[in-house]
């Protein structure tokens, strides 16, 4: 009997790859709505109106702290990742809760410096370079928050249902759009903060 | 299972070093000024670019011979249509710019 599951868990494990193509396909079109706000953020990131520019506004500082948190966030989720394969529930559990502080702790720095921004008149409303700013900025900031609130579910199912084979499967999913998500800020630090900090 | 684990955690870690790494020079050069502003932007590029491939490689787990075929093309299309919706942009916004600008 025993056996006979392993077997076929095993099977259904080799065949996640294979069926996360939807899912694929729904990063794909992620990251073409990414790709246009980067490119409407390109294009108006000299209309500021006379209002503050990237140079006054941003923090190298903040800037790189939040790289910090989503790359090692990113790391964190992997080694959950591993750990559900050797069906270490436990140690899964772990370390879907450090990746969710490293996320919680990048949208709680996010949010701030949004709110500082707008506190000083700098908010969406004041020039066509903030609006692409704060929507390009946002988005991301938005599917993250998306992703903390998968990672909770995620950690009730784990308790609950423990390492099934459709919870792992599950997992699988969180883990693409998780790492996903550090792609886009690579994006955003690059195109964003460096080049407005020059 | 034991070795497969390993395996997995040295990949994870692996990309961890290399896309601090790429991370790391970028900012580095932007806080120190160590280059003129053109460079500096052209080695922003190269890196994001670099670090991007890493995260698909390593934490992603891209490859040409696990990754299903059909994902491998749902990712070819997107990168060939995003070329041209970003690339067809600049070049009528800029046009445009130029065009009411003189």
């Amino acid at each position: 009997m025993s056996a006979a599951v392993t077997a076929h868990e095993s099977e259904a494990a080799e065949t996640h790859e294979q069926r996360a193509l939807g899912f694929w396909l729904y990063l794909m079109g992620d990251a073409v709505i990414f790709a246009l706000l980067f490119a409407t953020y390109v294009t108006m990131v000299n209309n500021t109106d006379g209002g503050p520019g990237g140079k006054q506004l941003f923090d190298l500082r903040n800037a790189s702290l939040e790289t910090a948190l989503l790359l090692v966030s990113s790391t964190t989720f992997g080694f959950a990742s591993l750990c559900s394969r050797t069906g270490n529930r436990g140690a899964v559990l772990f370390w879907l809760l450090v990746t969710f502080v490293l996320g919680a702790g990048f949208v709680f720095l996010e949010l701030r410096e949004f709110a500082g921004m707008i506190k000083i008149g700098a908010g969406p409303d004041r020039s066509g370079f903030l609006s692409a700013f704060f929507t390009l900025v946002g988005t991301h900031g938005l599917h993250v928050s998306v992703g903390l609130t998968w990672i909770l579910i995620m950690c009730g199912q784990v308790m609950m249902k423990g390492l099934s084979v459709p919870v792992t499967s599950r997992l699988f999913r969180l883990g693409l759009f998780w790492h996903f998500l550090d792609i886009a800020w690579v994006g955003i630090f690059s195109i964003v903060y460096l080049p407005g900090l020059l | 299972m034991e070795n497969h684990t390993e395996h997995g955690l040295r990949t994870y870690l692996i990309g961890f070093v290399l896309a601090v790494v790429l991370t790391a020079i970028p900012f580095y050069v932007v806080i120190t000024h160590a280059l003129p502003p053109q460079r500096t932007l052209l080695l922003i590029a190269g890196a994001a670019i670099l670090q991007v491939l890493v995260h698909l490689r390593f934490f992603l787990h891209l490859n040409f011979t696990t990754t299903p075929k059909e994902n491998l093309l749902a990712i070819v299309f997107t990168t060939v249509l995003i070329f041209i919706m970003v690339g067809g942009s600049f070049w009528i916004m800029f046009d445009l710019h130029q065009r009411m600008a003189i």
